[in-house]
């Protein structure tokens, strides 16, 4: 009968110690390593390249973070996620930070016990069609029978779009978006639809990139953020203030290369940012030259942005609206002071 | 009632052990709410009466905008049952085929048997999926070079499209009045057998409950056939319209699941005519009974009682085999419910629990059914 009720007293406390225990950064400090949820492939934002290794947007948000808080961007175990299963892995402790090409809504905000905390690309849902079809416009897309991931906002907006032009259409949906490519391409529906970034990816490993073209509509607006567990403030403080910081570097023109020059700078903004003026990191609970450490390992958003996405990259995607607010876009870090 | 000691003894541990996983299991439930209030995480049924917001690519009832995902889970719920019925009948007809071909003294038939079985039942299902979607029905040509069979029935990577009346609810009268004559005439018939074994000789009507299961439905088509709209499907703009659709998906999941319980079926059915003594073959041989009347009206019945268990596993394992539809992106319970409503709403908690207990209420069902169907027909003593 004892070894009975000391199993269950042993149960409880090592359940009820989860409740307590929302300190994320403790934990990821003495663990040693940060755990990061990713895509299963996606182009652009997290996929690993052919030896392996995870590369993308979304993959050096994680990148940085772990540089801020463990001191070595390398120190991050990805863990490849189906849209299906993200969130609920990110509830139940799985991972530390998603970091997945996750779209901030009201719904996931309030009611899924995660927060996000900011926006790495803005993006927008658009449709591609195959150029014989002789399609121009979304629409014109009634009756057609449309390929879209399971479980995204994908689904629901196109439900919303369809509904307010009072048009029908029929759905295919995959789990894996790898499986939506493929039935796209082997003709199994007319109309690809996804995020755009997803789009212009997805182009790429098409049988004939050229037979396709992508339709000017964006049908909504898709914020993709890392998102972490709702109740650990000081944790999401860092992954938010990791992000601006890449941000803040851009606008103050210091990037990977430049910053060991910068150190001798006199603009007290860029002294602060990387850690020579000011106590930033303490209250974070970082060291002094966390920003430091996160734009020389993992660079500025430009650098990020155009390897990952941009110009220097296959997708090519000029900068748009992920543009800083000062060049006309929509990317602003909140002032580091 | 005097009761010894002991006994008392042993019923109150055995009280003690009940309330003791009583209070577990409470305190589990206790548990899992307060840490789903503690992390924000919302948790409750109301999800069931909000709209969805997302369309589904194939239903038996209408599922139209605004419809809520209490509606998903029954369009859920009925595409599962659908696709589990439709496949237990194709792995039985199959299966029985199958039994037969390896019973049969032709070499020919027993070696297409014997290759059936081994290659059936040795492929894992989830490959035996991939087959016939990837392999098979992806290579299908598009709708505009679809496979035309005199202009009525066309087959395309989109589906198999034949024409159907718009009615659709008075389709699913029909097949109710038709299974309600299939019941009705086998009352009838015992009825008309009784008074023969009392009477000495058939009454007038003995031959009527044959024709009860087409009688009910023809009486129905006669009323009211004339005011339905037959369609023919045809290729509008992207797709064919009008007519019945089978997806690809649909068909796929059927045969893959159909064909491969089939050769299982087939090796218990082979069994349970095997396990017929000899002497049976032998006597109705001997009253001189035809081949096909003696497996009809001696071998089969005496089979009957040992197949029926290890039957009951197979659809059990069709049920929840259907399950993988998931992978090829048919809509049944799991993908609908477990899938999309999962992720829309985040409540892992409560729409993993309906859809395991859908899958247990289905199960036990069909097993007590089966274990009726045992006890009062083949008089089973257990």
């Amino acid at each position: 009968m004892k070894p009975f009720w000391l199993g269950l007293c042993g149960l409880s406390s090592l359940v009820y110690s989860g409740l307590l225990h929302a300190d994320t950064l403790g934990e990821v400090r003495k663990r040693g390593v940060l755990r990061c949820g990713v895509s299963q492939g996606l182009a652009g934002f997290s996929s690993p390249d052919k030896s392996g290794q995870w590369q993308g947007l979304d993959v050096d948000v994680c990148r940085g973070v772990a540089a801020a808080v463990l001191g070595d961007a390398s120190k991050v175990k990805y863990r490849a996620l189906s849209a299906k299963e993200r969130l609920t892995a990110l509830q139940s402790g799985e991972i530390d930070v998603l970091s997945r090409n996750t779209t901030w809504t009201f719904q996931r905000d309030s009611q899924l016990g995660v927060d996000f905390a900011g926006v790495t690309y803005y993006d927008g849902q658009g449709f591609m069609v195959g150029k014989k079809l002789g399609v121009k416009s979304a629409k014109d897309l009634n009756g057609a029978t449309i390929c879209a991931q399971l479980g995204t906002t994908t689904e629901l907006n196109l439900a919303d779009y369809f509904r307010s032009l009072s048009m029908q259409y029929k759905l295919v949906t995959f789990e894996k978006n790898d499986e939506v490519v493929a039935a796209y391409d082997a003709g199994r529906c007319d109309v690809l639809t996804a995020d755009r970034s997803g789009l212009y990816a997805d182009r790429t490993k098409l049988k004939k990139p050229d037979e396709h073209t992508i339709l000017p509509e964006i049908i909504s607006k898709e914020p993709l953020g890392p998102a972490v567990r709702h109740g650990d403030n000081k944790w999401a403080d860092v992954v938010r203030w990791t992000l601006f910081a890449m941000l803040e570097a851009e606008e103050l023109k210091v990037d990977s290369k430049n910053i060991e020059a910068m150190k001798k700078s006199p603009n007290p903004a860029v002294r602060r940012l990387i850690g020579l003026e000011g106590d930033l990191g303490k209250n974070l609970g970082l060291s002094a030259d966390w920003a430091f450490r996160v734009v020389k390992q993992v660079g500025n958003y430009r650098e990020a942005y155009d390897r990952n996405v941009g110009k220097d990259s296959p997708l090519k995607i000029d900068r748009g609206l992920n543009a800083l607010w000062s060049e006309g876009g929509l990317q602003y870090a909140m002032p580091f002071r | 009632m005097l009761s010894s000691a002991r006994q008392r003894r042993s019923f109150m541990i055995q009280l003690l052990v009940a309330l003791s996983v009583a209070t577990g299991l409470l305190y589990l439930l206790h548990n899992t709410a307060t840490n789903l209030a503690e992390r924000g995480i919302a948790s409750g049924f109301d999800f069931l009466s909000r709209p969805a917001g997302f369309d589904i690519a194939f239903s038996l009832i209408p599922f139209g905008e605004g419809a809520s995902f209490a509606r998903a889970f029954w369009v859920g719920v009925t595409n599962t049952l659908f696709v589990a019925g439709i496949s237990m009948l194709v792995a039985t007809a199959v299966g029985l085929a199958v039994a037969l071909l390896r019973l049969s003294h032709n070499p020919l038939f027993k070696l297409l048997g014997g290759t059936y079985v081994e290659i059936a039942r040795n492929i894992p299902l989830l490959l035996h999926l991939f087959f016939w979607y990837f392999a098979v029905l992806r290579n299908l040509p598009g709708p505009r070079q679809s496979l035309d069979f005199a202009g009525l029935v066309f087959l395309n990577i989109r589906g198999l499209y034949v024409p159907f009346p718009e009615e659709r609810a008075a389709m699913i009268w029909l097949l109710l009045l038709f299974v309600l004559g299939l019941f009705l005439g086998h009352l009838l018939r015992g009825r008309a057998v009784r008074l023969r074994v009392t009477q000495g000789r058939f009454p007038w009507w003995h031959l009527l409950p044959y024709g009860i299961p087409l009688f009910l439905p023809g009486v129905f088509l006669l009323a009211t056939a004339g005011s339905w709209t037959f369609r023919v499907p045809e290729l509008q703009g992207f797709n064919f319209s009008g007519g019945l659709q089978l997806i690809p998906e649909l068909v796929a999941l059927v045969l893959a699941l159909g064909l491969y319980t089939a050769a299982f079926v087939g090796e218990i059915i082979r069994a349970g005519i095997q396990s017929v003594p000899k002497g049976q073959r032998e006597a109705a041989g001997a009253l001189g009974l035809s081949r096909f009347d003696t497996l009809r009206l001696i071998i089969l019945p005496q089979a009957l009682r040992v197949v029926l268990p290890p039957l009951t596993s197979q659809y059990l394992n069709v049920t929840k085999n259907s399950s993988l539809a998931a992978a090829i992106a048919f809509p049944d319970l799991v993908l609908v419910f477990a899938g999309t409503a999962l992720n829309v709403t985040g409540q892992a908690v409560e729409i993993m629990a309906m859809t395991m207990l859908v899958y247990l209420v289905i199960s036990l069902s069909i097993s007590y059914l089966i274990h009726c169907f045992q006890m009062r027909v083949l008089r089973y003593d257990m």
